[in-house]
């Protein structure tokens, strides 16, 4: 190395140490900015490759807009669709924190909501203020459960929890079908799974029905907004955030500091079960009102890109959450208006996730919006 | 990340505790088993008939008849007293061996319950079991290709899904052998962006895996969705039938199951045979795994680690793409969303069951198939188990195994690990 390369190394580090904010800035919201233009951009194009019209392309990005951020009602339909996207996310970084890659996500909310479906219509007597925390807090205890078998079998036998947890939502499915068929849980009258219904003073209350009553959002956006606020206390400012975070960071430092490993393991997934738990009492007790097969609708699968989209931390996965709930609406919106299917939505949030993922990608498919990495010329 | 816990170092007293341990568990589990198979299928009376031959068949060989009762008592004694033996004095490699075993003797006292006073055509469901068996050997060869240069493949599902949406499409468009080799070209093209992110953009190995499943399903839902629903004739490709191969598609029993089969299974088994030996006994193989233990000594070698990487893992995409094209050119001739239904995730843990080998892989494959295929033949003979728990049995296996087994099991030693060059 010349010695003018390491002076303008030494330059560049000093400007850095100067300047904080721009690469935070540049990692935080131009990469994010950029992954979502170009996932846009390959979005169009995917409806190019099957002969949708570019006037329609247009009309479609329009109505995703229009049903994501352009109305009341649409805002409405972007929260309701955040909120179990957030709280299961939310688990799930939990567990990349420690080191755990919990897929279970699917399985665990199915869990959760049915825990709450049930617990609703078993005990309808019981007023509002005790029956609503009551089933929440029940269907968090039967994800919490759900998730814990998967963490047991790690910290006792070292099964790699990608295989359990994987193994355990498809056990969770055929479990829904099999509980929605038990005389007890069925609703009566029918002959299909599908539960009874979660009574009105068991319903996560509508927020804005004085307003529309179509309007969907429920008070589930405030159990949102406080998992994220007690996770980030939990995983920044609590002594178990601690060990948690440092055992995903190193298991060997760990253990030497003399953490107990198996115990960590078992709390982190028992912790992301019981988010993810929650969610699906979300879903059941707020926009649902019952269960039937697979009604989780591949929330557990998504909060593992909204995890990963907002970097395992808390407020990351408040916006990822938020962004990719507006994709839904605003999904809907656009199969509405303009005919093009909802799945294009997975192909965008795909490609969103490829770009955030690999950083490296994005500033080689946009090099002006970066600062060149290897350029000391002080540009920033 | 890698998909198994660390290398079990035999002279620390931590692990041989945990091996100890282990081996206490299963003994548990093998007693409740055997607890279970008196307490539920202690009730069966009569013979079981299993039928061996087919109306058609050459050589004819009689039916196997078993008196029920008797045979399921005998597997309870031998499950408890494995799983006791374990307990008292166990550890070593009989952990696995008689976990394995009690598990097999399960199996048969719930067949012979379920069949008492019944016939049921055994030859029929083996032979059932080797075709549901080959996507997940097929997806568990990829992986093993792509985990033995030291890339953990989650990505499998969404490979197998693109070679199942190719084989349809390509299928229809240019005719079965067209779309068959559009799909191993596509899987290709997978295995080949997985390598580029996590090779050359370094990307996290599961994250890039995730991404490409998202993606795919994305894209194929999306295509199903907005072209096949009103162009039919995209999504109507034909079916490769079985073939009967002369004189070995006649022995009985045998014959049905390996040699009148399908070009899938073929290929299978030859791919199969052809990647043991090509990982084991030729210079490449031990340059890739070369790749996947020690990256770096291979590199000082002069092995190029990112060429191995690329040329491996897109292999395993091509693999993968012709497993795919199982569930459409191999079976229905048509796609539907998500058809795979997560059976490159079950493929995965038959990569770790089977021990990252060809041969393992493809009998944990079987094993699965044969759970599936148990699950699709009982449902005819009407047990009073409801046929969820019986759909489930597959996966509660699945848990077991690998619980009991992960500890023998060893991942290559630079498993999910990015190599960066100097």
């Amino acid at each position: 190395m010349s010695m003018q390369d390491t002076l303008d190394t030494a330059s560049r580090k000093l400007l850095e140490r100067a300047a904080p904010g721009r690469v935070d800035f540049e990692n935080l919201v131009v990469v994010p900015l950029f992954a979502v233009v170009a996932a846009l951009i390959l979005g169009a194009l995917t409806m190019l490759a099957t002969s949708v019209e570019p006037a329609t392309i247009g009309r479609s990005y329009l109505a995703l807009l229009q049903g994501s951020v352009g109305s009341l009602a649409a805002i409405s339909e972007t929260l309701t669709a955040a909120a179990p996207l957030i709280l299961a996310g939310l688990g799930l970084a939990l567990g990349f924190r420690a080191g755990l890659f919990n897929i279970g996500a699917e399985g665990q909310i199915l869990m959760g909501g049915m825990a709450a479906v049930i617990c609703g219509f078993s005990f309808s007597h019981l007023p509002f203020a005790v029956l609503m925390p009551l089933c929440v807090i029940s269907g968090g205890a039967a994800g919490a459960f759900y998730a814990s078998i998967a963490g047991w079998l790690r910290a006792a036998t070292g099964a790699h929890e990608v295989i359990t947890t994987i193994m355990l939502n498809m056990i969770s499915y055929r479990l829904v079908d099999y509980m929605l068929r038990l005389p007890w849980v069925q609703r009566p009258g029918r002959a299909d799974p599908i539960s009874q219904s979660v009574p009105p003073n068991a319903e996560l209350p509508a927020l804005l029905q004085w307003l529309d009553p179509n309007l969907r959002l429920h008070a589930g956006i405030f159990l949102t907004l406080l998992a994220v606020v007690v996770v980030y206390w939990l995983l920044f400012r609590t002594k178990l955030g601690f060990e948690f975070r440092a055992s995903g960071a190193s298991p060997e430092a760990a253990r030497y500091a003399g953490m107990r490993a198996s115990l960590i393991i078992v709390l982190a997934m028992a912790t992301a079960g019981m988010l993810a738990g929650l969610a699906g009492a979300n879903q059941v007790l707020g926009v649902l009102g019952r269960a039937s097969p697979g009604f989780s609708a591949g929330i557990g699968f998504d909060a593992i890109a909204v995890a990963l989209l907002g970097r395992s931390h808390p407020v990351g996965v408040l916006f990822a959450g938020l962004l990719f709930g507006a994709l839904e609406a605003g999904g809907r919106q656009m199969q509405v208006d303009a005919g093009v299917s909802i799945d294009l939505i997975g192909i965008i949030q795909a490609l969103i996730i490829v770009f955030i993922a690999a950083p490296l990608l994005v500033r080689a498919l946009f090099p002006w919006g970066f600062r060149r990495p290897d350029s000391g010329d002080g540009r920033s | 990340m890698t998909l198994a816990v660390d290398r079990p170092d035999p002279a620390a007293p931590v692990v041989d505790k945990a091996e100890k341990r282990r081996a206490q568990i299963t003994g548990g589990v093998l007693v409740a088993l055997a607890a279970f198979i008196v307490l539920v299928f202690g009730d069966a009376s009569g013979d079981a008939t299993f039928r061996l031959s087919r109306a058609r068949d050459v050589w004819v060989i009689g039916d196997l008849v078993v008196p029920a009762l008797p045979v399921i008592y005998v597997a309870a004694a031998l499950t408890a007293f494995l799983g006791a033996l374990l307990f008292l004095r166990g550890g070593g490699r009989w952990t696995t061996l008689s976990l394995g075993a009690g598990l097999a003797l399960a199996v048969i006292a719930f067949l012979l319950w379920a069949t008492a006073g019944n016939a049921f055509s055994l030859t029929g469901m083996l032979q059932a079991t080797v075709v549901r068996a080959m996507p997940i050997a097929l997806g568990a060869l990829a992986a093993v290709f792509c985990e033995r240069v030291a890339v953990v493949n989650i990505a499998i599902e969404g490979m197998l899904l693109a070679g199942a949406f190719t084989g349809a499409l390509m299928g229809s468009l240019i005719g079965g052998w067209g779309g068959l080799l559009s799909a191993v070209v596509v899987g290709g093209i997978f295995g080949f962006i997985l390598a580029a992110l996590v090779v050359t953009y370094r990307m996290d190995q599961i994250i890039a895996g995730v991404v490409i499943n998202l993606f795919v399903l994305g894209l194929t839902s999306y295509v199903s969705s907005q072209v096949f629903a009103e162009m039919r004739h995209l999504n109507n490709a034909p079916v490769f039938r079985a073939v009967k191969l002369p004189l070995l598609g006649d022995i009985p029993v045998i014959g049905p199951m390996l040699f009148h089969q399908n070009i899938f299974v073929y290929g299978a088994l030859v791919m199969v045979a052809v990647s043991t030996y090509y990982l084991f006994h030729t210079r490449s193989g031990l340059r890739a795994r070369a790749v996947g233990e020690h990256p770096r000594a291979a590199d000082t070698l002069g092995i190029d680690v990112y060429w191995t990487r690329y040329l491996h893992v897109t292999l395993g995409g091509m693999i993968a793409g012709f497993g795919g094209a199982w569930f459409t050119l191999g079976s229905v001739g048509r796609f539907d969303e998500n058809m795979t239904g997560g059976r490159g995730f079950i493929a995965l843990a038959a990569m770790i069951f089977g021990r990252w080998h060809p041969v393992g892989a493809l009998l944990a494959a079987l094993v699965f198939g044969f759970s599936d295929s148990l699950q699709q033949k009982l449902a005819l003979l009407q047990t009073p188990i409801p046929s969820e728990f019986l759909a489930m049995a597959p996966y509660v296996a699945t848990i077991i195994v690998v619980a009991g087994l992960i500890g023998r099991a060893r991942a290559p030693a630079a498993d999910g690990k990015p190599y960066i060059k100097d």
